[in-house]
């Protein structure tokens, strides 16, 4: 259970010596309760203290690690129910199920195709995370040889799917220097799956139907000495996903129950009748752990990997770009000159288009407080004044010989008083999104 | 074992508003539509109701705009030339509710008029029975040019008006206010903006029940984290018993969604982007869905298959019964 603030200033040595960057030993305790701080910025904290709480600070979410011959994917360790309250910590993994009856030609063109593809996503470079390879056939040689193909051209995590414990012990044999998770532990095999897990130090999954069924034997499969463990509440379709996975969440995090606190995965695509990239979509934003895809398709995977990154970004930290003049395409003299905001969504749109577009040009980023260009305007963070005030601290004069200056669009309205703030500057306003920035270049601006 | 399920008690609920007006109601529609009223936090069915699904609109324009996706052009074909055809087919394609977007701009590129602001109107409430909601070019002087007016021609239809927002409120609420309509109180991503524009427009004596509340989202990879977590945040202070923050809550995931690079473009991309259509309609229907979770009540729509695919996602979240 978390410890109070008050609870945390008893254990520390209440000198109150700001070696911390806080005033007083309380103001400290209590910054740590919210889990703003870490214990370690403490200088003089004592061991027994540090003990009592750690013991206490033990993750109501366990950290799961799976691991591939060169990545590894961590979920788990998660401290909130929303968001804005901190933030979603560990992303979830995304992994495609691949089916060891597939001849070993299918299956290695289907690895081929997930190795080749990422994305790049403002600055991001975005992929799938690994396989789970399902046992289809029943036969061990058969898995084995399914396993090494994949292994052959992937070095990412991978997952076993198989229900009996002779295949995931043939699973583990064909896993030499990896940490693989096994799925899946049930009511029937817990015993014989849990002996497997604990002997080749691999995770485990538990799967079961209900909630009541599903802490009984995560708590078997821990007597048998199995530490990390994965849910599988066995899910199906959007209502049932959201109150299961929110009540798992809840129950990890406000009841501190042990026996359910572990991270959660599930498979969108295996109920008939269900969008999978839908409920993917639902899993990424309510609690899951690892999301198994039936479908390699990399329209959805793109638009769900964003998806992941954004739920997923720190809302305390808006993500910016530092503001002055950036370089395009080499430009010169001659090049056009445009401005937007340091909100680095909009600073990566823009520069994508200029440098699609085949321009070279200047791109002033006005510091914006890391707002998009509407926001900004709004808060009055993105005006005339601001415009005028970076141009000058970033000498825009001295980089180009031409006076004009392309705004965005949609902020046509402050054109007026940017020229009362640029005297002897033409203002261009150019198109409101930046997807529309090449055909204003090769309309507007004249080499 | 048997495992008590956490559930969180709520002082509050979400008010229940109505959009539209029938004949006996002073109107013309055949139908209306009622969002809100939840008293627990979304589709969490053992914790609270859920009583009204949440609205589906598919957007129209006065006229064909010129800068929307091809695959939007094809979807609607020649619909899009007239906007009685138009609101027609969104009817037919499943909507809950029409939402009209007038243009700033005439076909021949001259500034919109009152004339054929308040005739388009009338054309599309004479084609449909579906509640209608009736959203100016964005501009706060033109939309009070042009939806005064048009507030007076529609009298008494419970129209959703707007953008009714910081600049321009009191023109958009006198209209609202003297012709029996709604307004979108619209705010920049922001918990405190929009529950103040909410405490400004009922200072004014407009009822609570005819304001809806739009926080503003970003698309998918465009900021949706923003809105996202703004309305999680509305929607927790409405539960928690903050009564200027209870007002239904509308997103507009058709427009953010297809203005981006990912749903406009099919050539000059990254490969790995995928199948260009399949993208743009993941991208619209994703937005939507991760908002829907988040609390939207209305959810303004433009491609008719985005509609066909986020509907049983909401028929399911709403159905009653629950897991626990």
């Amino acid at each position: 259970m978390a410890l109070s603030g008050l609870e945390i200033y008893k254990l520390l040595p209440q000198t109150n010596c700001k070696e911390c960057g806080f005033p007083t030993c309380l103001a400290f305790a209590m910054k740590l309760a919210a889990k703003q701080v870490s214990l370690s910025d403490c200088p003089y904290v004592s061991d027994e203290a540090k003990m009592k709480l750690e013991a206490a600070s033990t993750p109501p979410i366990q950290l799961v690690e799976i691991k591939g011959e060169d990545s590894e994917v961590k979920v788990g360790n998660e401290t909130v129910l929303f968001r804005h309250e901190k933030t979603f910590y560990h992303k979830p993994g995304i992994f495609l199920r691949l089916k060891d009856t597939e001849d070993l030609e299918t299956l290695k063109s289907k690895v081929a195709q997930v190795e080749a593809f990422h994305v790049d996503y403002v600055g991001i470079n975005l992929f799938l995370d690994g396989f789970a390879i399902e046992a289809a056939s029943g036969d061990a040689a058969t898995f084995k040889s399914a396993i090494s193909a994949v292994r052959s051209l992937s070095k990412k995590p991978l997952i076993f799917i198989t229900s009996t414990a002779e295949l995931a012990k043939a699973g583990a044999e064909a896993s030499d220097g990896t940490r693989p998770l096994i799925h899946a532990a049930n009511k029937e095999n817990w015993e014989a799956m849990a002996n497997v897990a604990k002997e080749a130090g691999l995770p485990l999954v538990a799967r079961a139907e209900n909630l009541d069924d599903l802490a009984d034997l995560t708590q078997k499969i821990k007597g048998v000495g199995v530490e990390q463990i994965v849910l599988d509440p066995s899910v199906k379709g959007y209502k049932d996903s959201l109150e299961t996975l929110t009540t798992l969440r809840r129950l990890a995090l406000k009841k501190t129950f042990r026996p359910l606190g572990f991270p959660i995965i599930s498979f969108p695509g295996s109920n008939e009748g269900v969008d999978e990239t839908l409920l993917a979509a639902e899993h990424i934003a309510k609690y899951g752990g690892l999301i198994v895809l039936e479908d390699f398709n990399p329209a959805s995977l793109y638009a769900l990997l964003v998806l992941r990154q954004n739920i997923y970004t720190d809302p305390q930290k808006p993500i910016q770009v530092l503001p002055g003049v950036y370089e395009i395409n080499s430009p010169d003299k001659n090049s056009p000159l445009l401005v937007t905001t340091n909100f680095s969504i909009t600073y990566f749109s823009v520069a994508n288009e200029v440098e699609g577009s085949g321009w070279p040009g200047w791109l002033l980023v006005a510091d914006a407080e890391g707002m998009s260009v509407l926001t900004a305007w709004a808060a009055g963070k993105f005006d005339a004044e601001r415009i005028a005030k970076d141009a000058k601290t970033h000498n825009v004069e001295d980089k180009v010989a031409h006076r004009r200056i392309i705004i965005p669009g949609h902020v046509a309205v402050i054109s007026g008083e940017l020229e009362e703030e640029l005297p002897g500057w033409e203002i261009m306003v150019g198109p409101r999104e930046a997807v529309d920035i090449t055909s204003y270049l090769n309309a507007m601006w004249q080499k | 074992m048997a495992i008590e399920i956490p559930k969180e008690k709520w002082t509050s609920a979400v008010r229940e508003v109505t959009l539209g007006a029938t004949s006996d109601q002073g109107g013309t529609r055949k139908s209306t539509v009622t969002v809100g009223g939840a008293t627990a936090l979304p589709y969490l069915h053992f914790e609270g109701k859920s009583p009204n699904r949440p609205a589906l609109a598919l957007e129209i324009r006065d006229r064909k705009p010129g800068d929307w996706s091809p695959i939007l052009l094809e979807a609607w074909g020649e619909a899009m030339e007239d906007p009685s055809e138009w609101a027609r087919a969104a009817e037919a394609a499943g909507a809950d509710l029409i939402y009209l977007v007038l243009g700033s701009t005439t076909k021949d590129g001259a500034r919109n008029t009152i004339k054929n602001a308040t005739a388009t109107v009338r054309k599309v409430l004479d084609s449909t029975g579906l509640p209608l909601a009736v959203i100016g070019p964005g501009q706060a002087e033109m939309d009070n040019e042009l939806i005064v007016p048009v507030a007076e021609e529609a009298k008494g239809e419970r129209l959703l008006i707007g953008i009714c927002e910081e600049k321009n409120y009191r023109t958009i609420v006198a209209a609202a206010l003297a012709n029996n309509h709604l307004v979108q109180s619209k705010t920049p991503m922001d918990v405190n903006l929009s529950k103040q524009l909410v405490i400004l427009i009922h200072d004014m004596g407009l009822p609570l029940e005819r304001i809806i509340m739009d926080p503003t989202t970003g698309a998918l990879g465009y900021g949706i984290e923003y809105g996202y977590s703004v309305m999680e945040r509305l929607r927790l202070a409405a539960l928690q018993g903050d009564k200027m923050t209870q007002q239904p809550m509308f997103v507009n995931p058709g427009e953010e969604a297809w203005r981006v690079k990912e749903s406009k473009v099919g050539e000059g991309v990254p490969e790995h982007w995928g199948d260009w259509k399949r993208r743009a309609l993941n991208w619209e229907a994703i937005t939507a869905t991760t908002l829907i979770l988040s609390g939207a009540d209305i959810l303004i729509l433009r491609h008719p298959e985005t509609l066909k695919r986020v509907r049983p996602v909401i028929d399911e979240l709403y159905k009653p019964e629950s897991t626990f």
